[in-house]
């Protein structure tokens, strides 16, 4: 068994090709979706409805536009102009300071700031809804050290226009994550086994006295390995590079993440044992896999907002399950009481495909 | 001959895929340490005889015994008793010639030193020490073969099954490749093995020929050539499988 896995990592090492794959796509993908949501925000256009135009509102609406994040754009003096300042395009969020702001931070210790997003862009919006409150939130808490010992809160509001869906910041790590899992782990282990039948050395292990669980662990344990180390690529990218902190639990996440790259190892296998070539396996998982995981996941493109049929069928897609632990844990930091459902749906898949490869597997040598 | 010890005993072996009988009523014995020639055209049923032989799939009916063990009750005493190369097994192309032993003799239970021991003996035996450490996709074809047949013998198993080893090896490599053939059947490991070169068929001690799923004829290459009235095993082979 040692000297199995020892001979897959042989093989993956010495394939520079699989080496680029393996440890150039997390690189490209975490900075190409990280930049180009994050450059679209440098430079936010925003507009302000000021309905109080006091020194606190002014003071916040300073701190917003010397974050870099945000341009103001314009001044609106209405509720009712704040439509036309979004459909005339160029506006991404509209503040909206509500009247005597400061006097009601005095005397009542809050008051509200609401945030409209053109949400038909919903990375964006999210990731401007939340620099929008981080500021605000800042900024409150410098308020409270100063002005008095009452607790001080600038209760923030936002509303997304166009899609009212949109809950999270940060979709691409989540999706990002999910997609890598199953590429290493589902194509990579799918060609490795059609790689060995292809070459004939199948038939030498199946010869051998291995039983066959024995080669599917060994051929599939270095995989787990370099999905983890994937895994840990892209967090310390979202952390360092973008930010993005783990709020939840990391031993959970990375258990999780274990679930999700064991069923998808079986549905390589099981991939592998409906595919004759390297190529053929290579296509299966393309479209079987790769193109529901990122179409149908709600990784790009909201599940709410699909035709009915789409969204019973992203129900079957492990991948959206996956995405919802996996925003949970990163963003909301919730426990597995939130999601032991999601959890437990997995499970099921997972042991399903176990069941299903080892069956065709065996299948397979008669 | 029936004093001799059997290591192949095969009785009323059927093999059905559906309704098509792939192998029908087979039955022979394989002794200790001979070279049994196992022919016949593509497409009669030699491959799946060869998959019972070696435990990889149950047959429908009949006894089949390989070293001491029945396959269908246990395979994987059955596998680990025996060597197994084929034309198309090559060992692994991307790692060196030392790194392929270490695997097979890793998944053959051999010790680290047993390892060591054996690579460094066929490596001697061969003359090709200095490709240790070369990538097995940097090896012509026949060495690859020779080394192939040593791996496949490297834990002394009692049988070793041959699936038509020399195809697209030169005359020169082929008969080297014969010469470590009989030096192992020397040792008393049996050779099992299938070929579509005639001349091989020659050097085999008795040959069966299968045809649609039977055995036509067993005896050895003299004989067959007297029964059938011809001069070449080329001539038998002709006869027998049209």
């Amino acid at each position: 068994m040692r000297a199995f896995i020892k001979k897959e990592f042989f093989h993956i090492f010495r394939d520079y090709r699989s080496m680029v794959i393996l440890f150039g796509m997390p690189l490209v993908m975490v900075l190409l979706f990280g930049f180009a949501i994050t450059n679209d925000i440098t430079n936010a256009r925003i507009a302000i409805l000021d309905n109080s135009k006091d020194i606190v509102t002014h003071q916040i609406t300073q701190k917003l536009i010397s974050s870099g994040y945000f341009l103001l754009e314009k001044n609106i003096t209405s509720q009712n102009d704040i439509e036309e300042a979004f459909t005339q395009g160029k506006i991404k969020a509209v503040m909206v300071f509500e009247p005597d702001f400061a006097r009601k931070l005095k005397t009542e210790a809050q008051a509200g700031v609401q945030i409209i997003l053109d949400a038909s862009e919903p990375n964006t919006a999210s990731i401007i809804n939340a620099y929008a409150s981080g500021i605000i939130n800042t900024y409150s808490l410098v308020l409270m050290k100063g002005l008095s010992d009452l607790p001080v809160k600038i209760n923030v509001e936002s509303n997304m226009y166009y899609n009212p869906e949109v809950k999270s910041v940060y979709m691409f790590v989540p999706g990002i994550i999910t997609v890598l899992l199953m590429l290493v782990s589902a194509m990579m282990t799918s060609i490795s086994i059609t790689r060995e039948k292809e070459m004939g050395t199948m038939e030498a292990l199946l010869v051998s006295p291995l039983k066959p669980y024995q080669i599917i662990i060994g051929k599939v344990m270095p995989y787990v390995v370099l999905s983890f180390i994937n895994l840990i690529i892209i967090l310390l990218l979202a952390r360092f590079v973008f930010h993005m902190p783990v709020q939840g639990s990391l031993i959970l996440l990375l258990s999780e993440s274990l679930l999700f790259i064991i069923m998808s190892l079986a549905l390589g296998i099981l991939i592998s044992t409906a595919s004759k070539t390297q190529q053929q396996a290579m296509l299966l998982s393309m479209f079987a896999l790769m193109l529901p995981t990122i179409l149908l996941s709600g990784f790009i493109f909201p599940i709410k907002n699909m035709p009915l049929i789409l969204q019973y069928i992203s129900h079957i897609m492990p991948s959206k399950w996956f995405i919802i632990i996996v925003k949970n844990i990163m963003l909301k930091g919730t426990g597995i009481g939130y999601f032991w459902k999601e959890t437990l749906i997995i499970s099921g898949m997972t042991l399903f495909f176990i069941g299903m490869s080892i069956k065709k597997f065996k299948i397979r040598l008669e | 001959m029936n004093q001799k010890e059997k290591i192949i005993e095969v009785t009323n072996l059927v093999k059905m895929f559906g309704s098509f009988t792939a192998n029908y009523n087979l039955a022979f014995d394989v002794y200790k340490g001979e070279i049994f020639g196992f022919l016949g055209a593509n497409g009669a049923g030699k491959t799946t005889a060869i998959r019972i032989l070696c435990g990889l799939s149950p047959p429908t009916s009949g006894k089949v015994i390989v070293a001491g063990y029945d396959v269908s009750l246990y395979p994987n005493k059955v596998k680990a008793n025996i060597g197994y190369m084929s034309q198309k097994f090559s060992l692994y192309n991307d790692m060196t010639v030392k790194e392929n032993f270490r695997f097979y003799g890793g998944i053959y239970g051999l010790s680290g030193k047993e390892i060591k021991e054996k690579t460094q003996f066929f490596l001697k035996k061969l003359k090709m020490e200095h490709t240790r450490d070369i990538v097995l996709s940097e090896i012509p074809l026949g060495w690859k073969q020779k080394l192939a047949f040593s791996v496949a013998i490297m834990h002394d198993p009692k049988v070793v099954f041959l699936d038509e080893p020399t195809g697209g090896v030169d005359p020169i490599t082929r008969r080297q490749f014969w010469e470590m053939i009989y030096e192992s059947a020397d040792k008393g490991i049996t050779v099992f093995v299938t070929t579509h070169y005639m001349d091989e068929a020659e050097y085999c001690e008795r040959i069966s020929i299968m045809s649609e799923g039977k055995i036509e004829a067993l005896d050895t290459p003299a004989k067959l050539k007297s029964n059938y009235g011809v001069n070449t095993m080329n001539d038998v082979f002709i006869k027998i499988a049209r």
